[in-house]
């Protein structure tokens, strides 16, 4: 049985390692605090799936501390708009659920940006995270001929995960330079001690598989289906013969619910103050959607938040000094692997931008922005509603493609019309 | 070129329609938009052209503009999705269904096709439609498009030597002896300029009654054939009329691509272009009245935009009541996707003094005009 409305003095959406350590420290105060997700498990992107398994030390770590805390969690509860100030309107299970709440944290976390290349939606072509996501639920990999592109970190993660379910991982193609990630890699024990470490037992992991920087991928080629990989670097054009290309051009931070609650952002992040609090008094936000940062920013940036939600930012303490250092590894990470020009301008004039309506970079060029792109193409009015070619189109051509308009996610015509007028009462 | 004979301010539908009938009738024409074309009312509609007789002038130019639809309707590109797929009009009781008939004997009275469903007319034509309505109005020859498109398409009919559009260029005034004022303090001047600007034209000639009537819309999923007309509820008659208070009423258009329209809702007072989740909530639940099957649908997106509104529900067509240099386009309501065509083919017929195709007087800006009611 669950009640369609519920009140709770804070209330945290996402739970992912920024949402859980909100939660947690929201909770440690002894605020009545909620955390829900989307998904049926906890820990986002990076622990999805580990709950069950118990996970890695930090994920056990963190869910141990969430649980002594006392919050409520509420899983495959996703928000899909605000009906009213202070309330946020959710679909599960069970049906439509409102909640109220006091303080509101966002830390839902990023999606993967995906760039546009010719035979970018040929089957075989995917993002490194979804290919994640898909291993973890058991897709088979194994004896896959795999060619790994894009740039960052994870394309390591991924490719210890896709080794470790029997893939045949042909090269690792990173399309910064190598004098970029050595300047990287010499300002990282400074910054992150930590992070030297993984990067270097992903890349044990890894033995035997090639690894190119300054080298990205161009085309891809496939009669139904993806055949090969056109790859580029300084010196050579080649094709790699390969099942599966992974692509992963880094993350974009979920906005459409900051937006929607009226909060501000600004250079495709949002804005908030040293408590993490949005230019929407009350409403906190922390993790990727403040900027990309991994795991360690949103763990620390989810505490902060969480104390300063709960009316203790003193309990902070030495947080904000860790903050700084995170921040510092995330603009280090941004310089060491920003994209190169070449990158974001793939797409032949022929190349899908929008996979929904089918509309190529060709009928988009013409317009002299997102407004009247849109209008006149129906460019991000299909299924995704602009979640995948927002990105694009901001890399490509430099438009603005936020939106603010509810549904965040779509959603049941049931749950967004009057819900039943059943009582309302406080439940957990 | 130094002047131009005619600027028309706004690349809605409106100013679009105005701007093309002018320039193939071979007068010079420059046209500006703060924006894109069709980003204003435009944009948010839902592209219905149907045919409707709250009065005899209105039912003169939507009947008129339809037909010049259907005429259009083979040179029309793909993109403007321009499908006859009628309008039916459900009838809940016996007293809707009065109703129905008398608007079939009204329509078939003036020459145009409309047919009476009975149960299982309705049952067969919408399956999805709750059980137990008790009939129907069929008017097969209304139709639906895609605005923005159609808007488009509108400008670039125009031969390229006789028009010249200019978007993100923001007007700030008429000039009064013809032309306009740029944002830029630039002057532009034209034999006489064409306010098209929807529901900001009162901005560019003051006292001008027209009123914003903020609309809410949602857009579904792709669910190809659920429905197979646009669905309008009768009772939108009752509560389209209404002047003063919040209204919702169940319409659902099918496009070609699978996805539907949900609408509609009508509000005055209301400024802010953000969703309204009361009303959204209310008109969602108004149409899974109608149509229950709705409820297990997903929704994409919903938005808002506001219709440019007049005290008597008919558009201003004509030179102002107090300069013969500054004509109106504007204050379409909830039709102006319906009689854009119309509007520019009697804009055009006035000013070059060509016969008129209907008499051009009820929509006359000089007319006698009911008292405003609901403005205060
Ligand atoms: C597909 C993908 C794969 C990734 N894989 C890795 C990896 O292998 N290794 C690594 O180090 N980093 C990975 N990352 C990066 C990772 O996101 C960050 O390092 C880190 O997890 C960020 O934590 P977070 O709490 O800010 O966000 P997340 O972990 O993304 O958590 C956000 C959570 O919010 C939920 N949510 C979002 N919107 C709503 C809503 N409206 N209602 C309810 N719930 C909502 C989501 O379901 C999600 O669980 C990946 C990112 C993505 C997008
Ligand atoms: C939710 C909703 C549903 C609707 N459904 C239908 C339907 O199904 N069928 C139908 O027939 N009608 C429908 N309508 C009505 C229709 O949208 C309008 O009547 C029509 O779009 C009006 O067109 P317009 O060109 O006059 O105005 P707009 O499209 O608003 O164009 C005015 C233009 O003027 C520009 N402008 C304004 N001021 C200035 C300035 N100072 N300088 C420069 N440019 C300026 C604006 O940028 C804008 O582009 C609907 C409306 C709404 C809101």
């Amino acid at each position: 049985m669950s009640d369609t409305r519920s009140r709770f003095e804070v209330v945290v959406v996402g739970a992912g390692p920024a949402g859980l350590a909100a939660a947690a420290a929201a909770a440690e105060c002894g605020r009545r605090t909620l955390v829900l997700d989307a998904t049926p498990w906890l820990g986002g992107q990076i622990w999805r799936g580990r709950e069950a398994k118990g996970g890695p030390g930090s994920a056990k770590r963190w869910l141990a501390r969430l649980q002594a805390a006392g919050a409520a969690v509420a899983r495959q509860t996703t928000v899909v708009a605000s009906p009213g100030p202070g309330v946020l309107l959710a679909e599960s299970p069970e049906g439509p659920r409102e909640i109220e709440w006091e303080k509101l944290i966002l830390t839902i976390g990023a999606r993967e940006l995906f760039l546009p290349f010719p035979g970018w939606t040929l089957p075989g072509v995917v993002g490194i995270g979804g290919l994640q996501v898909l291993v973890k639920g058991g897709w088979p990999l194994a004896g896959k001929r795999i060619v790994i592109a894009g740039s960052g970190p994870l394309l390591f993660a991924a490719a210890a995960e896709y080794r470790a379910a029997g893939a045949d991982v042909v090269l690792i193609a990173e399309q910064a330079d190598l004098a970029r990630l050595v300047r990287f890699g010499l300002s990282l024990p400074r910054l992150a001690p930590g992070k030297i470490l993984q990067a270097a037992q992903y890349q044990a992991a890894l033995l035997g598989v090639p690894y190119r920087t300054g080298c990205w991928a161009v085309s891809a080629q496939g009669a139904d289906r993806l055949e090969g990989v056109t790859l580029r670097s300084a010196r050579r054009t080649w094709t790699e013969r390969c099942d599966v290309l992974a692509t992963g051009f880094g993350f974009l931070p979920n906005l459409e619910l900051p937006r929607l609650l009226g909060c501000r952002t600004e250079n495709g992040a949002a804005v908030v103050d040293d408590r993490q609090e949005s230019s929407q008094a009350g409403i906190f936000i922390a993790g990727e959607p403040t900027g990309i940062g991994g795991e360690g920013r949103a763990l620390v940036e989810g505490l902060i938040a969480g104390f300063a939600a709960a009316g203790r930012p003193e309990r902070a303490g030495r947080l904000w000094r860790k903050r700084r250092r995170a921040l510092a590894f995330s603009r280090a990470m941004d310089r060491a692997f920003a994209l190169r020009d070449e990158v974001r301008d793939l797409a032949s004039p022929e190349t899908p931008i929008c996979r929904c309506e089918d509309v190529p970079r060709r009928d988009l060029e013409k317009y002299g922005g997102w407004r009247a792109a849109k209008l006149h193409t129906r460019c991000g009015m299909g299924p995704c509603q602009g979640r995948i070619c927002g990105g694009a189109v901001e890399k490509l051509f430099g438009w603005d493609a936020a939106s603010n308009r509810p549904p965040v996610f779509p959603v049941s015509i049931g749950t967004l019309r009057e819900p039943d007028p059943r009582p309302s009462g406080a439940s957990d | 070129m130094s002047g131009w004979d005619v600027a028309v301010v706004g690349a809605g539908i409106v100013g679009a329609a105005c701007a093309s009938e002018c320039a193939r009738a071979g007068l010079s024409v420059i046209v500006f938009d703060r924006g894109p074309v069709g980003g204003g009312a435009t944009a948010a509609a839902m592209g219905h052209v149907v045919v409707m007789d709250d009065s005899e002038a209105q039912f003169a130019l939507t009947s008129f503009s339809r037909r010049l639809w259907r005429d259009l309707a083979p040179e029309l590109p793909a993109d403007v999705h321009f499908e006859a797929c009628g309008t039916l009009w459900p009838a809940a009781d016996e007293e809707e269904m009065a109703e129905a008939r008398r608007k079939a004997e009204f329509l078939r009275g003036r020459g145009l096709r409309a047919e009476i469903l009975d149960e299982d007319g309705i049952r067969e034509a919408e399956p999805n439609l709750r059980p137990g309505l008790r009939g129907g109005l069929l008017v097969p020859d209304d139709s639906v498009l895609y605005p923005p498109s159609a808007a488009l398409f509108l400008l670039g009919r125009a031969p390229r030597n006789k028009i010249v559009l200019r978007t993100g260029a923001d007007v700030r005034a008429l000039d009064p002896d013809g032309g306009v004022v740029l944002g830029d303090g630039s002057r532009i001047s034209a034999g006489l300029t064409v306010n098209a600007a929807g529901c900001w034209s009162p901005d560019l000639t003051a006292g001008l009654p027209v009123r914003k009537r903020k609309g809410h819309l949602v857009v579904t999923h792709r669910y190809p054939g659920h429905i197979r007309h646009q669905i309008v509820e009768l009772g939108y008659l009752k509560s389209a009329h209404s002047v003063s208070s919040d209204s919702v009423a169940f319409n659902v258009q099918p496009r070609s691509n699978g996805q539907m329209l949900i609408g509609s809702s009508r509000q005055y007072g209301a400024e802010r272009p953000d969703v309204e989740f009361g009303i959204l909530r209310r008109m969602l639940e108004r149409a899974a009245l109608y149509l229950p099957s709705l409820e297990r649908l997903t929704a994409l997106r919903s938005w808002a935009g506001f219709r440019p509104a007049t005290p008597d529900k008919l558009p201003f067509i004509g030179p102002s009541a107090d300069n013969q240099k500054i004509w109106l386009a504007t204050g379409h309501e909830g039709l102006g996707i319906t009689t854009s065509l119309a509007t520019g083919r009697l804009l055009a017929d006035m000013i070059l003094n060509r016969p008129e195709e209907i008499p051009s007087a009820p929509y006359s800006p000089a007319r006698s005009l009911p008292e405003d009611k609901a403005h205060d």
